[in-house]
């Protein structure tokens, strides 16, 4: 199957076979199918669970678990300090990203390749792109859903302020967009690698987990030996991590981070670089089906 | 590509899978209007052809036009004039087979009235329920709507009745008809040789990579194998000789008989018959005379 996706073939117009591949045909076709992707991630039970749920579920988990501990962040004056389950709000909201992207599409892609899924679209007239386009908006429609889900759950369960200056929101705006994208075509690109459906999971799943822990996720960034940080600041997760807490944390805990700032010119530059990492791997490793095996 | 342009042009078509020799130089044309049988036991080359044809894979060496396009060049222009009918399907399923042919309705030009194809295929009462929901045989109605909702011009088929009762292969086959009828032209593989008689105005019997016979289905395998078999009892022993002119033979046996022949049978061979003595002969290289022995036993 070619790959051509926006132009056509000029043997094809020879042929006398009607032109009707364009690129206004390919981001239609991508939309309907952002609406058909999300009536089918909606309508599977479990993984609407476990990805959907999980950041909220964490976060209750955090909160109630560290609920007596007091607050964190502190001065000695007593001001300043806040609870464990604002401090966890941002790495969620990190997570819930990763995993809506890397995660969903990892497994869903690997799942619809082994089923047969992509073999019949291999041999349908429906261009990569608006496959992609399909897979995308699916996880950023679901991904807000579930961003606002976490934070009025945050908000009303656990009383964590939200910030109220516009500046942190179009901060989150920016760092939320480019993080799902770029865990998108992430997961599009890592679903290449389980050699079938049914180890995606086993595949994907002790990636994730492993970035979750290393990146200021579930373990307080900072506590992390030097060497460690440096390592997991290759990855796109802390730096998603890195700001959202510059969204959700008060100012005073940027002194704690790696440079004593949020660096949110290198939040934005390693998620780019990945994105297009991201892409370019899609590029290479994606194929509808693989011939000859 | 002209009208008279054959729709499937195939020449000396060769896969090999590293040392393994899957298809051997097969040839053949499918012209407009045409349903095309492809017969042959399981391994033996049908389903590499009809993939290598769909574009799914690409050949070792040979030529091969579809829609007067090469398959492993053929872009969404080219895939948005066939239908393609898979052999196996076993997608997820969470959504309607009104929803699902819908969804795939888009992708088409100009595709068929959705409702009209899921009463075509006899799915109206199933219509708002879950493909995961249904039956082997009511998924694989689905398969073939699916096929067919782009209004293609070719249409392949694989194996598409496999797991059918016989009431639905009956009304699929009034399905195909009615396709025919409009002028679609159809490839499909099989393993049920009445349903290659009834729907196919051409077959070729492929075995061991290549095509051992090739030909209108009432003159597959040439005139020797369709010789007409008489069978007859006489004082309790069982009788039979092929012959050009069973009414003769008949007749003969009558006179010496001085009335009705006990157990009398004329049986022209079937292309069931026709097909097992072919494929027989290629795959266990038996003489051609065991090989009629075995088909007269099997009769």
């Amino acid at each position: 199957m070619s790959n051509s996706t926006v132009t056509a073939t000029g043997t094809a117009t020879e042929s006398g076979i009607p032109h009707i591949d364009s690129i206004v045909r390919t981001l239609k076709l991508g939309f309907s199918r952002i609406g058909y992707e999300l009536k089918l991630y909606f309508r599977q039970g479990d993984s609407v669970f476990f990805s959907f749920l999980f950041p909220i579920l964490m976060l209750a988990v955090f909160a109630v678990a560290f609920s007596s501990a007091g607050n964190i962040g502190t001065r000695p004056d007593g001001t300043g300090g806040i609870t464990f389950a604002a401090y966890y709000l941002p790495g969620m909201v990190a997570a819930g990203m990763l995993l809506s992207g890397v995660q969903n599409l990892g497994v869903d892609i690997a799942g619809e390749k082994g089923n047969g899924t992509l073999k019949r679209l291999a041999g349908s007239p429906l261009p990569v792109i608006s496959y992609f386009i399909g897979k995308i908006g699916m996880v950023l429609v679901s991904a807000v859903f579930q961003a606002i889900l976490l934070l009025l759950v945050a908000r009303i369960a656990f009383n964590v302020e939200l910030p109220t200056d516009p500046n942190k929101w179009w901060l989150f705006a920016w760092v939320f967009l480019l993080g799902v994208i770029t865990s998108c075509v992430l997961g599009i690109a890592l679903s290449a690698l389980p050699r079938s459906g049914k180890s995606a999971t086993a595949v994907v799943i002790p990636i994730v987990l492993l970035l979750q822990f290393i990146s200021g996720v579930y373990l307080q960034f900072s506590m992390l030996p030097d060497w460690l940080q440096n390592f997991a600041s290759i990855f796109p997760l802390k730096w998603m991590a890195q700001g959202m807490r510059a969204v959700f944390l008060p100012d005073s805990f940027k002194a704690v981070e790696q440079t004593g700032t949020w660096d949110l010119g290198w939040v934005a530059i390693v998620m780019l670089i990945w994105f297009v990492v991201g892409l370019l791997l899609c590029k290479l490793t994606f194929r509808w089906i693989r011939k000859d095996t | 590509m002209n009208e008279t342009d054959p729709v499937v042009s195939v020449r000396d078509l060769r896969k090999t899978y590293g040392k393994v020799v899957g298809l051997d130089g097969v040839s053949l044309e499918i012209h407009r209007g045409e349903t095309f049988a492809m017969l042959g036991p399981n391994g033996a080359g049908k389903s590499t052809t009809i993939e290598i044809l769909e574009g799914y894979r690409d050949r070792t060496g040979g030529e091969a036009k579809v829609l007067g396009v090469d398959p492993q060049t053929g872009g969404i222009d080219w895939k948005a004039r066939l239908g393609i009918v898979l052999q196996n399907t076993g997608e997820s399923g969470d959504v309607t087979v009104t929803e699902q042919l819908t969804h795939f309705a888009g992708y088409y030009e100009n595709p068929r009235n959705v409702q009209e194809v899921i009463e075509a295929v006899g799915l109206t009462e199933k219509a708002k329920a879950r493909i995961a929901k249904l039956s082997g045989g009511q998924r694989r109605r689905v398969d073939v709507a699916l096929g067919i909702i782009g209004r293609p011009r070719l249409l392949f088929l694989d194996e598409p009745t496999t797991g059918f009762d016989p009431e639905a292969r009956r009304q699929f086959w009034g399905l195909i008809e009615s396709l025919k009828a409009e002028g679609t032209t159809i490839l499909l593989t099989t393993h049920y040789l009445d349903e290659a008689a009834h729907l196919a105005d051409r077959a070729a019997v492929i075995n061991h990579g290549k095509i051992v016979a090739l030909g209108k289905i009432d003159e597959i395998g040439g005139k020797d194998a369709r010789v007409p078999l008489v069978k007859w009892r006489a004082s309790g022993e069982a009788k039979q000789q092929r012959t050009q002119k069973p009414a003769e033979l008949v007749a003969k046996l009558q006179k010496e008989f001085g009335g009705e022949p006990e157990g009398l049978e004329v049986i022209r061979p079937s292309l069931e018959d026709i097909y097992l003595e072919l494929v027989g002969v290629n795959s266990h290289s038996v003489a051609n005379e065991d090989a009629s022995n075995l088909v007269e036993v099997s009769i």
